[in-house]
């Protein structure tokens, strides 16, 4: 929880980026081959070789699993016949079953893992904290609150649940934001009040849940696990607008977040407008995990693991936006496909897996880092 | 020489003594005062309104009127709101010391996942519904994850650090178990909804009995280990310095607030924000001594769940809202208040 000592331990390792090593600028500067630059009359940008590979070969990996995905069910078809549908040369019977039965239901999960691991990812390094995710920070509880609310006093269609989730995750974060401003945003108090406002939450979820009767109970908590089934093209077109304009908002101020890094008067003395920033990127944030909530169920788990595992992969330090974000979308396919295979088409949601998966990751984390005597 | 008395500790209490110890003496008989009215309180108001002088009739001349079975009912409520809300406070006190995080609770640790996951496991794969047979299951459950968290936390090299990673790294995958199991089994969800909220409604003397020894033991070790710990928030180095004995120390820590959280849990279901408020109250006029902090812990925890009971007996009457709802939301707030006036809240 001290980012400072993690900060040690991570330029230690010699730009191992063991522990969640956070703004340690020594890391990228131990292994200045990794990094070329590319100049072109007074333009130049910095490339960082290993992060490239890492996000090709993640999206490489995203799209033979959504491919594999497409093509798994209960009516399999094999992958090349998978790829020539999608090119559009399919027969009638497979083009129906994937372009309006499996592919929307990937694209979904594709972009909700992507708005996750961005999501997470700078929440992370906002709060300056591994711990720092939206689910730890309450928006998960914050959504699923409003979907609820939907679910148990107004039984509304898929539809105003969504709605309502996607208005309860902006109040959420709103209200966490007011209630942890003072002259500023801290991260510390930012983790703090969040998870303040997620027990009073959880707490309203509980009774809202004992309220209900069974029925609209068990359809709340498959909507609390987190779940792609039945999702289609009325989920991916506003998820892919609202990615459309928010990701190249937050890549353009991947900068100054990494200054942010460094400390707040670090920044300013960088010429960073700290809160400004700060405010701008947290919203975006916000939104990110408000709107993939609302179409697939807080998906427990994307948000925290895929910064960290990205960053394990790039081994460089900063916020490591586009690496998560891809992280993100390639899990959230992966658990899909895994939670099918494992139990059956549709019988458990994919927050299940992601949670045990996520879990189970954490702990060999544990193991190994200790072994190598990194925490 | 170190060994006996830590210099830090002979300076928090040498200089000024008298005058802050008698405050703090005082302000813990204001606190059992607090308490002993809020646990009459708790007697007297419900569904049934009884005056104090009914209430005195039921306590201690017992003549088996409609009042004195309601007292008498009301009563064993209390004491488990009593026992459980002590136990709270303290291993709070003891977790947030032991793994030098504010933010440290039950919670964080995993022990109220494990409780809530063998307890599902008992409903689906045991066919327990009765509350007495889940005490059992809730226990071993807080108890195995508790002993995993530790061993997977490092055992004799714990830090603090770590013991957080692996207490959040178990419960999302015991998460992820129960969620499963509520989807596949409605009865189990039917069931589930309702423990875990966590409420006092359903106490009886059978299950106070049931989780009294535990309590008992992990009681007098966490008020033991006031010393210790006091040594070990001072950092590593500096505690082993001063002679505290640090393994053994993390090792007892465990055991006592796994015992009485999962005593605690066992009994009412998982109750958040009782374990981590109260000692962050506690500490903004104790200070950071924990020979103060856990007694006070101790003592004004139950007042905070007896009088959240009460409230959500007069909120929802003649029906009631559950413990665990109430304590959060009033928690909730007065914890947020708590973060924004300190700078930071850090220990």
């Amino acid at each position: 929880m001290k980012p400072t000592r993690s900060q040690v331990t991570g330029s230690a390792a010699g730009g191992h980026s063991g522990s969640p090593a956070r703004g340690s600028r020594g890391a990228a500067s131990a292994q200045p081959l990794r990094i070329r630059a590319v100049r072109s009359r007074g333009l130049s940008v910095r490339l960082d070789i290993r992060a490239l590979t890492v996000v090709v070969l993640l999206i490489v990996a995203a799209l033979v699993a959504s491919v594999v995905l497409i093509g798994t069910g209960d009516f399999p078809i094999p992958a090349a016949d998978v790829i020539r549908t999608l090119m559009g040369n399919g027969d009638a019977g497979q083009e129906f079953i994937v372009n309006e039965l499996r592919l929307p239901r990937v694209l979904v999960g594709l972009l909700v893992g992507a708005a996750l691991g961005l999501g997470g990812a700078l929440f992370q390094s906002i709060s300056r904290n591994p711990l720092g995710s939206p689910d730890v920070l309450g928006l998960g509880q914050g959504s699923t609150a409003g979907a609820l609310i939907m679910i148990v006093l107004f039984k509304g269609s898929a539809f105003q649940v969504a709605g309502g989730s996607l208005v309860g995750g902006l109040l959420t974060g709103l209200a966490i934001y007011v209630l942890a401003w003072k002259r500023g945003v801290h991260g510390y108090r930012l983790v703090l009040v969040g998870i303040g406002v997620s027990a009073v939450v959880t707490a309203v979820n509980g009774y809202l849940l004992t309220k209900a009767d069974l029925v609209d109970a068990a359809r709340a908590v498959v909507w609390m696990t987190g779940s792609l089934n039945g999702r289609g093209w009325e989920q991916v077109w506003p998820l892919l607008t609202l990615c459309a304009v928010l990701v190249p908002l937050v890549l353009v101020n991947a900068r100054p977040l990494r200054m942010l890094e460094m400390g707040d008067d670090v920044a300013y003395a960088l010429g960073v407008r700290v809160e400004r920033t700060r405010m701008l990127l947290m919203l975006s944030a916000v939104l990110l995990t408000a709107s993939a909530t609302a179409a697939a169920g807080p998906v427990s788990f994307v948000a925290l693991t895929a910064p960290q595992l990205s960053r394990r992969l790039t081994r460089s330090p900063g916020p490591n936006l586009v690496p998560a974000m891809c992280m993100g979308a390639a899990l959230l396919i992966v658990a899909d496909w895994a939670s099918q295979r494992a139990f059956g088409a549709d019988q458990l949601p994919v927050g299940v897996v992601t949670g045990v998966v996520g879990g189970v990751y954490l702990l060999w984390l544990l193991v190994t880092e200790r072994k190598a005597g990194r925490i | 020489m170190l060994v006996d008395s830590p210099p830090e500790q002979r300076a928090e209490t040498a200089p000024a003594p008298p005058n802050r110890r008698a405050i703090r003496a005082a302000g813990l008989l204001v606190s059992l005062g607090v308490l002993l009215a809020v646990a009459v309180a708790s007697i007297a108001i419900g569904a049934k309104h009884l005056p104090v002088d009914q209430v005195w009739h039921g306590l201690f001349q017992d003549s088996g009127t409609y009042s004195d079975v309601v007292v008498r009912e009301r009563l064993s409520r209390t004491v488990l709101g009593l026992l459980v809300g002590a136990a709270l406070g303290l291993a709070g006190a003891v977790l947030q010391a032991l793994t030098r995080n504010p933010l440290a609770d039950p919670g964080l640790l995993g022990i109220n996942v494990g409780a809530s996951a063998a307890v599902v496991t008992a409903i689906t794969f045991f066919g327990v519904t009765s509350l007495t047979g889940y005490v059992w299951f809730a226990f071993a459950g807080a108890a195995i994850v508790g002993v995993l968290v530790y061993s997977l936390g490092g055992s004799r090299s714990a830090t603090p650090v770590r013991l957080a990673l692996a207490g959040t790294a178990l419960t999302a995958a015991l998460s992820g178990y129960l969620q499963a199991v509520m989807i596949m089994d409605n009865a189990a969800l039917g069931k589930m909804r309702f423990w875990t909220v966590g409420s006092l409604g359903s106490a009886t003397n059978a299950t106070i009995m049931q989780v009294l020894p535990f309590l008992a033991v992990g009681t007098v070790l966490a008020l033991g280990l006031a010393r210790p710990l006091n040594a070990v928030a001072m950092g590593d180095d500096t505690a082993r310095a001063l002679g505290a004995h640090l393994t053994r120390t993390r090792a007892l820590s465990m055991i006592a607030a796994t015992l009485l959280c999962g005593a605690a849990t066992a009994a009412c279901g998982p109750i958040a924000f009782v374990g981590l408020m109260v000692p962050h109250a506690v500490r903004s006029f104790t200070g950071p001594d924990l020979r103060w902090i856990l007694p006070y812990a101790a003592v004004l925890s139950p007042v905070l769940l007896l009088g959240a009971d009460v409230m959500g007996r007069i909120i929802a009457r003649p029906a009631e809202l559950q413990v665990g709802i109430v304590t959060a939301v009033i928690g909730g707030p007065v914890f947020i208040y708590l973060v924004r006036r300190r700078r930071t809240a850090q220990l």
